[in-house]
Formats: C-alpha cells, structure tokens, sequence
C-alpha cells in the first residue's frame, strides 16, 4: 500500500523529461512539524514519569510476582472460557433469531434486549447475588444445590460475560449468516443437505469471514471487561495487584503491572486475529492458497 | 411404485403464487426416464420457478409432483398425505441434480472438495473410495488438473463444470439444469453444453432451461415452451422451434434468433 504512494520516480516524469527543467519536489513542512511536536510531547511525559514518584523497581519486582502470575491466568482463562460460552450463545440465539419458528425468535429477542439493556457490571452482581433469589438450584426431588455452593466467583463471572457476551456476538454472527449468498443454500439443498448440515458445513464456515474481525475485537474487549470481576471477588490480575496495593500501598507500580500484562496480552491476540483473519479468506484471495 | 414403467417426473396442477402473481399457472409435466427435454420461454414466465417447484427448493400452493414415484413433500398412507419434515423432503431431493446459472459452487472449498461434499457429509461414504470417484468425475468435465483449485481460482465455464460434477456425485435419477450457460462469455459456453451432450448421450434424464435454440434442436427430445406461467406449447424441437403453432412461440423465437 505505501509502495504505491512512494513519490513517482522522477526520471520518468513526463513533466521532467518533456520540459528539461529541473523538478523541486513537494516540501512535507506539516509532517515535520507534527513530528517534532510529538517527539516533544514523548520526552515530557517520559520525563515527568521518571522524576514522579513511581518506584519503577517495585513494578519489575511484582512484574512476575505470584499472585499477579496467578491473577493474570485466571484472567486468561476467563476470556478464553467467556469467550467460548459468548460465541456458543451467539450462534445459537443467532440461528433463532433468523429461525422461522415464532417463539424462538422472541425468545432470542427478548435475550438480546435485556443483556445489552443492562450494564455488565450489574449483571455480575446479579449473578453473584443469584442466592438472594434462589437459595437452592435444582430440579426439587432430583437433585439440588445450595447457591453459594454453585455460584462462586468464577461461575458468577463466567455467567455474566459469558451471557452479556451471547447478546452481542448474536448480531454479529447474524450479519455473518446473511452475508452469505443465497445461492450457496440452495446449491447445498440441491445435494440432499438438510438445514443443521447446511448451517454447519456450507454457511458458518464462510460466514467466519465477516464474524472473525468483530469477534476478535471482541475477544480483546473480553480480556480487559473481566477486570469488571474484581468487584465480585474474582481474582483476576486487577483484583491481585489492588490486594497487593491495600496491603504496600504501591498503588500506581501495580497499577502499571497489571497494564503492562494487558498490554502484552493483547497484542498477542491481535497477532493471533491477524492470520486467523488470513485462514478464513480463504477460497476468496484469488491466487493465493 | 411408479405409475407407469418409464415415467419418471409427473408434476399436476403445479401452481405456485409470490404474493398477489402467479408464477406457475396449473402446470403440467411429463418426463420419461432418459429424455431430454428443454423449456424456453421468456424472462419472468416461471421455468426456473417450476425446477425449483420439481426440486423442492420451493413448495408449490397446489398441484402435485412425482419423482420415480414418490410424491414430492409428503408420505401417503391410504387416502391421508402427511407433510414430511425437512430432513425427509432433503433425502427426497437427493433424486434430482441441479446445476444454477450462477454456478453456486461452495467457496470455501477446493474444486474436488465441492464434489466430495455430498458423498462424505450427505451419503456417507467412505472419503478414499469417494475421492476417487469425485477425481474420475472431474477428469469426465475436463478439469483433472484443477482439483485443488477454489472456484475463485476457476474461469465460469470450468466452475460450471466442477458444478456439474458436484451434481452427478450423488448419483441422482435426473438432472435440472437452470439456464447453466447464460452467465458465462461466448467463448466459454461450448465446453459446458458439450459436458451436458456427452450426459445426453449416456441416457440421463434432463430438464433444461436454455436459451440455446441451437443445443435444444440437437439434444433435446422434446421443446416447452412457457409463457406466464403456463405451458403455451410443446413439441419435438423440429416442431416447435421450426413450425410452431403458437404466435407467442413464434414471436420469442424470433427475438431470440434476432
Ligand atoms: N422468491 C420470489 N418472490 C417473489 N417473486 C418471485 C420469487 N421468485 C420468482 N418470482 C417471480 O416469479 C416469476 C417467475 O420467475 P422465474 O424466476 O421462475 O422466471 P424465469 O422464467 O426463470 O425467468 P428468467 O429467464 O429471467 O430466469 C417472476 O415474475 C418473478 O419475479
Ligand atoms: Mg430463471
């Protein structure tokens, strides 16, 4: 992309050639300007950072300590499971909602309208609360659980993000469905598929094309909307690194910690979308295999 | 279970209603095992809707269709039918091949994965003994050396021949082909309709929609032609592209000629 708007070769330019008359190429004054104005910018804040009162010695030693190392797994594995629940959820309300059964598609309305109507941070105390409503989870008779048993922070969290997750991948997989042709359908009909088969084998698979960007955004969203979690006792990396601080008082070096880790979490993810993004195009890029 | 030994397709009082129009008007079809028959007609007069009625891609609001047999749609039991469920009306479909005027070929998948697709996922046969198969099917189009390549990668004439193929994996008893050459340059059309000369010529059954006046009169055993709807005329292609009775079959073969 940037090859093609390098400056032309001036040898070649017509203008040159056909006038013999010396070219001054365009002067970029803005660009420069704009340069050193950020290079400025970058120095004082690098500047005020290093004469503020950060301990940047406290940040490296609790960079690896353990409870930030457990925090930030549990964090991971939050995503990662969140995430999974999310896209299950969204497809499966996905498919309703374009189902020509009625009552499936109000059902799966009515989800998407609720859990994107209500903060997700309320909705995760509603599900850590969830024993306020119901003392006991079960089928009467069969078996039954005491709420607190079931809903620890963990499930109270999965729960919430992984529900609130649903609504949204919904729509997104929904677009995904229908930017596939029509056609592809019928072809499929056309060798004896039936619907489930279809959706699985013909329609998801080049649906992924359009789902994948957005749900990798979203997955990198995930990563950081589990630090929500932390009012709910679950013990992500912001939750560690703020039981680490009530206890030092360092609060700004774990602060910076636990920014540090997310950053370097995210940034492999996006590396991740990038050639998972590459693998779904397949079929598309023509030339390329 | 069919009616007569060598009538395979039987559609009656095929109708079928978009809204306030009448695509198909009471059509009536007859098709005996191995004959070629073509449908011509004018934009919007209903041939694609009637392959879509036979295949059951669309269900017709009256009328009834019968395939070697068996009434499409439902399973008579004495004198009641009971609708069938979508995985019964897939089994059924796997009867009829179809191939569209704009390929639909699967995108995600490779030449020879579009034709194994049926076999492995629908039929369930084992990969090895189906691939071979799909690679014997892509050298009878012409396309053995294009088995890797995804049909971004394909001209249209080939992608309509890896179509082609994809049809005749499932082994069907008939073959619908949807105005399969309109889509594609003049230079490319030979090469599909000679594909579909050399199916002709081995007895499969084909419904063909077409605008190749040319190819009908060579292949076809018999000629419709349809006009809002309604069958106006039919006849063996010397009949009815040559001496046709009806001054709307006249008129659309002029222009088509033109
Ligand atoms: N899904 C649909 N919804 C509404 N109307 C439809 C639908 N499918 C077809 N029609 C209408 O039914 C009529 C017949 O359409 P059909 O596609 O069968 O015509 P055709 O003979 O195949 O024409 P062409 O030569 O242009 O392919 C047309 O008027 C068309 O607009
Ligand atoms: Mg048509």
């Amino acid at each position: 992309m940037s090859t093609d708007r390098a400056a032309p070769d001036r040898t070649g330019d017509p203008a040159a050639t056909s006038t013999g008359l010396r070219i001054v190429p365009r002067r970029h004054f803005g660009r420069w300007l704009a340069t050193a104005l950020i290079l400025l910018a970058l120095a004082g804040i690098i500047r005020a950072f290093a004469v503020g009162q950060i301990e940047w010695s406290i940040v490296a030693q609790f960079l690896t300590a353990r409870s930030i190392m457990n925090g930030l797994l549990n964090t991971i594995v939050m995503a990662v499971v969140a995430m999974a629940l999310g896209i299950g959820l969204g497809v499966l309300f996905a498919v309703m909602v374009m189902s020509s059964n009625p009552v499936l598609r109000a059902s799966a309305n009515g989800y998407i309208w609720f859990f994107r109507g209500t903060p997700l941070i309320l909705q995760l105390l509603l599900w850590f609360n969830l024993a306020l409503v119901f003392p006991t989870l079960g089928i009467p008779g069969l078996f039954e659980f005491r709420t607190v048993d079931v809903i620890t922070p963990f499930m109270a969290t999965l729960l919430g993000l992984g529900i609130n997750q649903g609504a949204y991948t919904a729509e997104v997989v929904r677009a995904g469905i229908l930017s596939v042709d029509q056609g592809q359908t019928e072809a499929a009909q056309a060798i004896g598929m039936a619907r489930p088969t279809i959706l699985r084998r013909i329609v998801l698979p080049q649906a992924m094309r359009v789902i994948i960007p957005p749900v990798g955004n979203e997955f990198i969203s995930m990563v950081k909307l589990t630090s929500l979690a932390s009012v709910i006792q679950f013990s992500e990396i912001l939750r560690n690194a703020q039981t680490i601080y009530f206890a030092n008082g360092r609060v700004i070096e774990l602060l910076i910690v636990a920014a540090i880790w997310y950053i370097i979490v995210v940034s492999i993810l996006s590396i991740g979308q990038f050639f998972l993004e590459l693998r779904f195009s397949r079929g598309y890029a023509t030339g390329r295999r | 279970m069919s009616n007569s030994p060598s009538s395979l397709v039987k559609g009656r009082g095929i109708t079928k209603i978009f809204g306030a129009h009448r695509a198909l008007d009471s059509v009536d079809l007859d098709v005996s095992r191995g004959e070629v028959l073509c449908i011509i007609g004018p934009s919007g007069s209903g041939k694609s809707t009637l392959l879509r009625c036979l295949n059951q891609i669309e269900k017709p609001n009256s009328g009834m269709i019968r395939i070697d047999g068996d009434l499409a749609g439902y399973r008579q039991k004495g004198e009641v039918l009971f609708e069938l469920d979508d995985r019964a009306i897939a089994r059924q479909r796997l009867a009829c091949g179809m191939v569209f005027q704009r390929f639909n070929l699967f995108h995600h998948m490779t030449a020879l994965q579009n034709i194994m697709e049926g076999p492995v996922t629908v039929l369930r046969r084992r990969k090895e003994e189906v691939r071979k198969g799909a690679l014997k099917l892509l050298d009878r189009v012409g396309l053995s050396e294009k088995a890797g390549a995804y049909p971004a990668q394909l001209s249209g004439g080939q992608q309509q021949r890896v179509a082609i193929a994809r049809a005749l994996a499932m082994q069907p008893k008939l073959m619908l082909f949807d105005e399969p050459t309109s889509a594609l340059d003049p230079e490319l059309v030979g090469e599909v309709l000679n594909v579909m000369r050399d199916l002709a010529a081995i007895g499969m059954t084909m419904i063909v929609v077409t605008h190749e006046l040319g190819f009908a009169r060579e292949v076809a055993d018999r000629v419709i032609f349809m006009d809002a709807g309604r069958i106006v005329e039919t006849g063996t292609p010397e009949e009815l592209l040559s001496r046709p009775s009806e001054q709307r079959t006249k008129d659309f073969i002029a222009a088509v000629l033109s």
